[in-house]
């Protein structure tokens, strides 16, 4: 995938605050990244790990009392995450689509699908509503929708749980976006679906060039359909990279524990390498490395920098890992690479 | 059939749901009952000391199977037999007997532990009601004894359910499970609500655990890389019927049954890095109004005219296993070997 000049997506410094009668709980601190059009952006963490959020803000789609609190995102140029509520729903749908988890809850049970597909055309193309209806049509053949023709004056309910994904696919694409936002898109469908899904995906980020921010706990799913990902744990970003680099030569400790915890059918390893103890809570989060109490060699990098100094994103093998242990240019350059793990 | 290795015996076992409209409704818009077969014909064996998987996808009826073997659902049809003895004929006090020798594992560990309960007093439970500790000293230990088994502190005990990540939780279920020391766990999906490093965790926990006290697992799950890893023998269910069985290599090398070859391929793969795969096409049918003949018909690309009309039997494959499929039977398939 090449790289224009100027990426489509710029999230830089990106800070999401909760401010709670204990004070304010950071969940989203200080991480950047960038989206190229057409590229498919993968987002993998565990749950608490920020991911969604950061989705949400980029689509301003952000629920109160989460905030946020400093950092820019900067979408085809311009600026959108100090928009007004009006500004930004011009952008949302039209520019932005998006896709989320539970296909059921992201459709209106009271309104057909047409109506729901119109309604969105209208919104963002200036077509009259018979150009929208047969757009919607043509949508929802593209999708995969039989008999779309007919299909388009059924209610949601009618529909099974695939078939409900289609349609939301069909109203992120309504408006021919050019980013679209998928918060753990597959999630809720059982696998043979799931395969079915994730092909729509990509054949239609291709024909249409739109990119996607594709937001998931799977590495299975991120592995078939992103060119790159990017690691998250804590609110921060661990490590981004090309996503073959990440998965078959990860640098981070944590996506090193993360990979050989992953179950995959034909290795037959006794057991799974497996990362002690569980996320910090956000009221708990240690200072320096937000992993270092789960971190196995958290006692290879000198003067316990991990446990007092917060690491940015550093060059590590083919990717970026935010690790002390490949800080170059400090003291420490121990080879991590001997505990890269093949999957 | 049943020999000494056998621990569990599930012979021919349907579960029908009533999910009919109400009374008035049926008679005012003349409507017939509605019978939902969840689990239509089922039979398998768990040997001692090995792990049983049951794989589908959603409405396949797996978990109905798991509550039936609990003696949580009584069967419509069919026996379950644990040990030499018919769970359905048994007396009620010798039924309090067997049912310590086998206990469950739900899904959700936020709904299965009682939040205003002591986490000490969720385990001391089946050790109380059963009888199994003397004194409060003993019972105490015994608590201690099973969170330390499970990974935990026997400090915890003090603590509540809230106190404890949701990984924390599964391993107080298990400890919970485990009380009573019985030699069954039927394990319903107990790591899908749990994240992938957590989930490693429980997985290398239960088979810890399993070579420890020679446990026997029935485990149901939907993900097919954690089947791969834990089972060693592996069902395949669709539609409340079982399609396929036979041991975990067998089954994940040589898939015979076209619905396990379809779902084999649409497991998502870390190799699977840029690939395509070709998806399947079709969803699974209303349970309510299943197909005639094979259930799997209208999405397989074997079938014909026998497969529409005739349901095809359980037949014993040469190699190892069982299937059920015309075409397998009438060697209209190639086998695909994956490597």
């Amino acid at each position: 995938m090449t790289t224009p000049s100027v990426p489509l997506l710029q999230v830089k410094n990106l800070r999401i605050e909760f401010p709670t009668r204990r004070g304010i709980l950071v969940a989203v601190d200080d991480i950047s990244f960038e989206i190229a059009a057409g590229e498919v952006l993968g987002v993998v963490g565990e749950s608490g790990a920020g991911k969604s959020l950061t989705g949400a803000a980029v689509i301003g789609l952000l629920e109160p009392p989460g905030r946020i609190a400093g950092g820019e995102i900067i979408f085809n140029g311009k600026r959108i995450d100090n928009l007004g509520f009006e500004d930004i729903r011009k952008i949302r749908g039209r520019e932005i689509g998006a896709i989320f988890q539970d296909p059921l809850t992201s459709l209106n049970p009271l309104y057909t699908i047409g109506r729901q597909l119109t309604e969105t055309i209208e919104t963002h193309l200036a077509l009259t509503h018979t150009q929208a209806r047969t757009r919607a049509i043509e949508l929802l053949e593209e999708v995969g929708i039989p008999a779309a023709a007919k299909r388009i004056d059924h209610y949601p309910h009618q529909f099974s749980g695939g078939m409900r994904q289609r349609v939301v696919i069909s109203l992120a694409l309504a408006a021919n976006p050019k980013l679209i936002i998928a918060d753990e898109p597959t999630t809720a469908l059982d696998v043979s679906i799931q395969a079915q899904i994730i092909t729509l995906l990509k054949k239609l980020g291709r024909e249409h060039g739109t990119a996607v921010m594709l937001i998931t706990h799977d590495m299975g799913v991120i592995a078939e359909t992103a060119d790159r990902v990017a690691v998250m744990y804590a609110g921060r970003i661990a490590e981004i990279g090309p996503v073959a680099e990440v998965i078959h030569h990860p640098q981070h400790p944590y996506t090193i524990g993360l990979m050989g915890a992953i179950p995959s059918v034909g290795d037959n390893h006794e057991r799974l390498s497996q990362i002690d103890g569980s996320m910090p809570r956000l009221t708990a989060i240690p200072a320096g490395c937000a992993f270092n109490p789960r971190c196995t060699r958290v006692n290879d990098v000198a003067n316990h920098r991990c446990t007092i100094e917060r690491p940015s994103l550093l060059p590590a093998g083919k990717t970026r890992a935010a690790c002390w242990l490949h800080d170059r240019l400090g003291q420490q350059s121990t080879a991590i690479n001997q505990h890269t793990v093949t999957v | 059939m049943s020999s000494a290795k056998t621990l569990l015996e599930v012979c021919d076992v349907a579960k029908e749901f009533d999910v009919s409209r109400p009374w008035l409704n049926r008679v005012l818009e003349g409507q017939d009952k509605q019978i939902l077969k969840a689990v239509d014909g089922v039979s398998f064996t768990i040997n001692r000391g090995e792990t049983l998987a049951l794989v589908g996808e959603s409405g396949c009826g797996k978990s109905t199977v798991a509550r039936l073997v609990c003696g949580l659902y009584t069967p419509s049809r069919g026996s379950i037999v644990f040990d030499g003895v018919d769970m359905a004929k048994v007396a009620s006090d010798e039924l309090r007997g067997l049912r310590k020798r086998f206990q469950m594992i739900f899904q959700d560990p936020y709904a299965s532990l009682n939040p205003r309960w002591r986490v000490g007093k969720i385990i001391a439970e089946p050790i109380v009601s059963h009888g199994l500790a003397t004194t409060r000293a003993e019972l105490k230990a015994r608590v201690g004894q099973l969170l330390t088994q499970v990974g935990l502190s026997p400090l915890d005990a003090d603590k509540f359910p809230h106190e404890f990540s949701g990984g924390q939780r599964q391993r107080i279920s298990i400890a919970r499970a485990l009380s009573s020391n019985p030699e069954f766990l039927v394990c319903d999906e107990p790591t899908s609500a749990l994240d992938v490093s957590v989930q490693a965790q429980i997985l290398n926990l239960m088979k810890d655990l399993q070579r420890e006290f020679g446990l026997t697992y029935l485990f149901i799950s939907h993900n097919l890389a954690v089947v791969s890893h834990i089972a060693t023998r592996v069902g395949v269910m669709y539609l409340g019927r079982l399609v396929e069985i036979a041991d975990t290599r067998r089954i994940f090398t040589r898939p015979l049954h076209p619905y396990t070859q379809m779902l084999q391929s649409a497991i998502p793969d870390l190799k699977m890095t840029g690939k395509q795969r070709t998806p399947v096409a079709g969803e699974v049918p209303n349970p309510l109004n299943p197909p005639t003949g094979c259930a799997f018909h209208p999405r397989c690309p074997h079938a014909n005219e026998r497969c529409r009309r005739e349901r095809p039997n359980m037949i014993e494959h040469p190699e190892s296993g069982q299937v059920a499929c015309h075409a397998v039977e009438e060697g209209r398939i190639d086998i695909k070997i994956a490597a």
